[in-house]
């Protein structure tokens, strides 16, 4: 029994890396070099692993069942367009003003998602994507309507770094924003207010006796989701030059709700896990036929709620654990 | 004033195929707290039921509807026993996960069959013509859609009042518990009213086609205004679904009538309203 107990006790903070996390991040760095004709796809992955991300927030710490979360992710998105349409194009400011808006949005909206029940905020969640893409298919003159917004003059980075075909400032670019926003959420869910937020998600109604406030907490949480959602959608803009109206689409919020679970929700690196997984697999497969990829992604659906819940780090622990009594 | 009736009318039409489609979800909801987002796809699945029977084997309208009833019926029963029945103490995420699952199974496999576009109707030349009554002009489809939910209702209305089936099934909605306590097999009459759920849902799908017209996509696009009509009527209400579906597809009528550029923007806008200001439903008595 050498294992250090704070490794054996789940729910307390681990603050320490553990090695695994570090090889996990050297894994990117790799494939930047590696795959040098594959940047933007991988650019891609950052983008949509910093989105899942921003819903493990919501969903696998503070236990909300959002299925609207693309509304967050398409408000950065057309923010960020509508800056560098109006003159704003430098990068890192329209990239901080597109969170911003988001994140005041995602506040305005969690006074109507934390007071309800699982029903009532799926509902609401749902309700508000579908409004937002309404919004944007509606004021055409302004977000470009069903065709979005294209050849947006995005600034040089530093003043010096344009994003360019090859995908090389894109994927650097995106990695850079994945990896500061993963640093700041992991301090976020192992500091005290992390810690509230899964007792609150393990028993709602305890967590008033100790004195916590609990609709508080998941809006603040709600609100910090909703921008670093509406970041990865500003720099899916940045770097492609493009928004569509897609990215506030239902589609969507289903597509990233399942990365996650594929993943694993509620450990944040099941939210990397998912996103490289989906968006590689999509690669793969939807250029054969788009039916048949939305017929295999809802059996895989299925089969995940069915037989393997806790996704592929879930499966991994159990993995673990079972090797360990072994020994 | 004649347009103002024409619109009524019509989202009366609407609101009816609503009601028909969702009912079958209510009583999901209501009983075993259930999200079912699938539930569309039973709809679905009729309506290209009934389009194949049609085009394959010239069979008539009408006589396509009781067989597409008992086709999904049976092919709910079918799912729910072998699938659903596993997830009643499910969270919610997971319910949610699994129905989006199969509803892009549903999707993914319609377009397989039945090609990305949207499905024709041959009605039958009885249905086709237009009645008028007063001096306004109706629609004889329409009219037949009316009559037929409210004669479905009225019927219903009644088995669910006068027999041991309808008592049974209220004891349940009410309080599960207690029901399972009094002897009654909740486990079964969930499976009945899941297969009729089912049913009426697949019919009501056939009978949409000419006014909501049918293409792979119909599962997802419509699956919001099937958890409206439960959510605001309260799950487990008929009546309250009944009344949700009416103003439902009266306001979503008159809105892209007289507003079309707003577009569906009245329905979300009124759905978040609505959901805020009545978490329980209209007529909802319970969490």
């Amino acid at each position: 029994m050498a294992a250090a107990p704070e490794a054996e006790t789940p729910g307390v903070a681990r603050p320490r890396w553990h090695p695994a996390e570090l090889a996990f991040w050297i894994a990117p760095v790799a494939a930047f070099f590696a795959f040098p004709d594959r940047r933007l796809l991988l650019s891609q992955i950052f983008v949509y692993a910093l989105f899942a991300l921003s819903l493990d927030l919501v969903l696998g710490y503070a236990g909300i069942l959002s299925l609207g979360h693309a509304a967050f992710f398409g408000t950065g998105a057309y923010t960020a367009a509508l800056l560098a349409q109006h003159g704003w194009t430098e990068p890192l400011s329209g990239l901080l003003a597109s969170g911003a808006v988001s994140a005041a949005f995602g506040l305005l909206v969690s006074l109507l998602v934390v007071r309800g029940s699982d029903l009532g905020r799926l509902m609401v969640t749902l309700g508000v994507g579908l409004l937002m893409y309404e919004v944007a298919n509606q004021t055409s003159s302004l977000t470009g309507g069903v065709d979005g917004l294209g050849d947006l003059p995005i600034g040089a980075l530093f003043g010096k770094i344009r994003f360019g075909l090859d995908g090389r400032a894109a994927c650097a670019y995106s990695f850079a924003i994945l990896l500061g926003v993963f640093l700041l959420a992991r301090r976020l869910v192992q500091s005290p207010n992390g810690l509230a937020l899964r007792g609150i998600r393990e028993n709602v109604r305890r967590m008033p006796a100790i004195g916590v406030d609990v609709n508080q907490r998941l809006r603040v949480v709600f609100a910090i989701a909703a921008g670093v959602a509406g970041i990865a959608g500003a720099v899916m803009t940045q770097t492609t030059q493009l928004v569509g109206i897609d990215s506030l689409g239902f589609q969507r919020s289903a597509e990233v709700l399942i990365m996650l679970v594929f993943g694993g929700a509620g450990r944040l690196y099941g939210a990397l896990v998912g996103a490289t997984v989906f968006i590689v697999a999509q690669d793969a497969l939807a250029g054969i036929s788009p039916d048949y990829w939305q017929f295999w992604l809802g059996a895989v659906l299925v089969v995940l709620v069915l037989i393997a819940r806790g996704g592929l780090l879930g499966a991994l622990d159990a993995l673990r654990r079972r090797v360990k009594r072994r020994r | 004033m004649r347009t103002l009736i024409g619109v009524l009318f019509d989202g009366v039409a609407y609101g009816s195929l609503l009601f028909l489609i969702s009912l079958g979800l209510s009583v999901t909801m209501g009983l075993m707290n259930f999200v079912n987002l699938a539930h569309g796809a039973f709809a679905m699945m009729g309506g290209f039921l009934c389009v194949a029977l049609m085009r394959r084997f010239g069979m008539s309208f009408g006589l396509t509807l009781p067989l597409v009833f008992v086709a999904i019926g049976a092919a709910g029963a079918v799912l729910e026993l072998a699938l659903y029945r596993r997830l009643y103490r499910a969270s919610a995420l997971d319910q949610v996960l699994f129905t989006i699952g199969l509803t892009f199974m549903a999707g993914a496999a319609a377009t397989w069959l039945w090609g990305p576009s949207q499905q024709p109707i041959e009605l039958p030349p009885s249905l086709r013509h237009q009645i008028t009554v007063l001096g306004i002009d109706l629609g004889a489809y329409r009219l037949f859609l009316v009559a037929f939910v409210v004669v479905l209702t009225a019927a219903m209305g009644l088995g669910i009042a006068r027999t041991r089936f309808g008592a049974q099934l209220r004891a349940a909605v009410d309080n599960p518990r207690a029901a399972a306590g009094m002897g009654i097999n909740v486990g079964l009459l969930f499976s009945i009213t899941f297969a009729l759920g089912a049913g009426l849902s697949g019919l009501g799908g056939a009978l949409a086609i000419d006014v909501l017209g049918l293409d792979p996509t119909f599962a997802l696009k419509y699956m919001v205004y099937f958890l409206l009509v439960v959510v605001v009527g309260g799950p487990g209400s008929i009546r309250g679904s009944l009344i949700a579906a009416l103003v439902l597809g009266v306001a979503d009528v008159a809105g892209k009538y007289y507003v079309p550029q707003l577009g569906g923007f009245i329905i979300y806008a009124s759905m978040i309203v609505l959901l805020v200001l009545f978490p329980h439903g209209l007529h909802g008595r319970r969490a």
